[in-house]
């Protein structure tokens, strides 16, 4: 018996420690990148100041005059935004179709689908930027959001496949009894079950089309360049402006931050493809 | 009106054929009752009428019209499934409100409508709450209700009971039996559970592996099962059936002998075995018997009690008009 209690003893101190120091190694660069953000870029290389140092908002006034940072801003914006709804717009009905009506190769598909996500990009690297530069689409807003909408398809049909399939298939079978058409399917009945679902995937489409660096960086120059391109931007070549950098990358991620903060537990349902509930 | 005709209807999932094709008339009024083991069938049949499912081959009409190719809403029939399949996100007024909105009815005639159902159903005080928040027997009355006003031309019920509990399930049943008297309208009923069968039909279809083994009256599959599978599923407990130089005695290849018609004695009688359990109801007490050289076990029914102990030998004698012969061909023989 005492063996037990100092096993459950030990284990609820061990597990919450361990969970912090993880938490913290996590957390640390993020802090760093913040913290780094307030120095000079001068101050930021030197070892004595480290910890001691004049802060200074400088970096952030200087981004924002000199870098044009609410262009960069305004791109993220209307193409992450943009491509998480054509994403949904697609991956909806086409989840629904393969919940609801599924035919022997649907399995097949959806591992397909997946294996996309393999395909190292650099391998299409080259044939996506000829395509586009020989279509006149390099560098708009329009081809980033078709590639952010691409990209992210596999994981969105996937995602929201879970969910749906979790919604008895009775219920619609009852709506179509009940006189529903197939847009009324999903208006009446797959929508308002699956919302939860619906938003989590929205969610983590969003962010991971406004984090997205190797397409956007490569696809854009200076019209259509989001976020991730100032970041990059910064990587001058006579070395690396670490307060600069910091400032930038600290603005970038500001708001996805927030928005994560909001609805983590959205976030972590959907990451969990609805495990947890 | 709903007067409902399979013609040759026939279901192949893949390469299995679960229907083989098959003939069947419903008549209008009727409370036609499809029963069968588990998988054999009898919901894939429901959902073809229904037009939740596509025929193979063959054709279904609906008051003389075909409707093989007419999606389920336009068929004029209402469905009542086993998991009850209500809106989980509508309170339960909107879940009846939910066809009559879809087929764009006035809102004074949906309310009138829902009032009266609910009035009906014992469902007036919960018309705002959600599904999760009823019984398992209100959320079936909910879905008839669904069914109901929609006036529809038949009801196709698929197991509506099997969730409910026992006490509940006989309650319901009795319900749905005078829905059935008050709206005269056809209604199909699917079920494993031959005593609903037998208590609820007007009409029997005894299914097996998609075939049609019997259809009849209640009484008549009782006193004239067409053969050996419908002998033994309908009725409880089961028929017993004698097969070998017993069954040659009377020249039949089977004989079975229903548990009732078998007279019970300690001293004397034409088949002797042995006493195994004995299940006492009160009224009846079903006696297992042992050792007959007859069956494995034979099953026993009498009136009220008897004295017998597990392992006292015992007499049974079958009433010799109520015996069912069959040929090698499992058939019955007039
Ligand atoms: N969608 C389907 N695909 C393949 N086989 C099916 C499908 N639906 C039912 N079946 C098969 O058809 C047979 C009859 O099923 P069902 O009609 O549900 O039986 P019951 O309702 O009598 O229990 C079963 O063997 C079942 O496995
Ligand atoms: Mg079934």
């Amino acid at each position: 018996m005492a063996i037990v209690a100092e096993t459950t003893k030990f284990s609820k101190v061990a597990w919450p420690v361990l969970a912090w120091i993880v938490a913290l190694v996590f957390f640390f660069p993020i802090f760093w990148m913040v913290f780094t953000s307030f120095k000079t870029d001068a101050d930021a290389v030197k070892p004595e100041f480290l910890f001691r140092f004049t802060p200074t908002l400088e970096n952030y006034t200087n981004m924002t005059d000199n870098y044009d940072y609410w262009r960069f801003a305004t791109n993220s914006i209307i193409t992450s935004v943009s491509a998480t709804l054509l994403c949904l717009f697609v991956s909806v009905p086409c989840a629904y179709a393969m919940a609801f009506n599924p035919s022997r190769g649907t399995k097949d598909i959806l591992m397909w689908m997946l294996s996309t996500k393999m395909l190292p990009a650099a391998a299409v690297l080259y044939p996506m930027i000829f395509m586009a530069k020989s279509l006149g689409i390099y560098d708009t807003r329009f081809v980033v959001i078709l590639v952010l909408t691409l990209i992210n398809l596999p994981i969105a049909i996937w995602m929201l496949f879970t969910y749906f399939k979790d919604i008895p298939k009775d219920i619609i079978e009852a709506g179509q009894m009940d006189g529903l058409t197939t847009w009324g399917e999903v208006k009446e009945i797959l929508v308002p079950l699956a919302w939860g679902g619906i938003a989590s995937t929205a969610l983590l489409i969003f962010i991971f089309c406004w984090n997205e660096a190797y397409w956007t960086v490569r696809l854009t120059t200076f019209n259509a360049a989001t976020l991730s391109t100032l970041i990059e931007g910064n990587r001058a070549p006579e070395g690396l402006f670490f307060g600069r950098l910091s400032a930038v990358s600290t603005a970038a991620v500001g708001p996805i931050v927030v928005l994560g903060w909001f609805c983590q537990k959205q976030l972590v349902q959907g990451l969990t493809f609805g495990a947890v509930k | 009106m709903g007067r409902i005709q399979l013609d040759k209807v026939n279901k192949v999932f893949g390469d299995v054929e679960v229907i083989p094709p098959l003939d069947l008339s419903i008549e209008d009024g009727e409370f036609v009752v499809f029963v069968g083991p588990s998988g054999c069938g009898k919901s894939t049949l429901l959902r073809m009428i229904a037009g939740l499912e596509d025929l193979t081959t063959g054709a279904i009409a609906i008051d003389g019209g075909d409707v093989t190719e007419v999606p389920p809403s336009k068929r004029g029939l209402a469905m009542v499934f086993q998991s009850y399949a209500l809106y989980p996100h509508m309170t339960v007024r909107k879940n009846i409100a939910f066809p009559m909105r879809m087929a764009g009815i006035d809102e004074a005639t949906q309310k009138a409508k829902i009032d009266a159902a609910a009035k009906s159903l014992n469902l007036t005080d919960y018309l705002d709450r959600k599904p999760g928040q009823l019984s398992g027997g209100q959320r079936q009355r909910v879905a008839i209700g669904r069914a109901i006003v929609r006036e529809p031309a038949a009801f196709l019920f698929d197991e509506p009971l099997s969730n409910l509990d026992a006490a509940l399930r006989v309650g319901m049943r009795l319900e749905i039996m005078e829905l059935h008297k008050k709206l005269a309208t056809t209604m199909i009923y699917v079920t494993h559970d031959q005593v609903e069968a037998m208590t609820m039909a007007d009409k029997i279809v005894v299914l097996q592996a998609g075939v049609i083994e019997q259809v009849g009256s209640p009484l008549e599959l009782y006193h004239a099962p067409r053969n050996k599978f419908v002998a033994g599923f309908i009725g409880s407990p089961k028929m017993n059936l004698i097969e070998g130089p017993e069954a040659a005695k009377h020249d039949a290849n089977t004989i079975g002998i229903r548990p009732e018609h078998l007279t019970v004695s300690t001293t004397e009688g034409t088949w002797k075995g042995r006493v195994g359990v004995a299940e006492h109801l009160g009224s009846d007490t079903f006696i297992h018997v042992h050792d007959t050289g007859l069956m494995d076990m034979m099953t026993v029914r009498i009136t009220g009690d008897i004295a017998v102990k597990h392992g006292d030998d015992i007499y049974l004698t079958p009433l010799a008009d109520q015996m069912h012969r069959f040929g090698a061909d499992g058939l019955r023989i007039a």
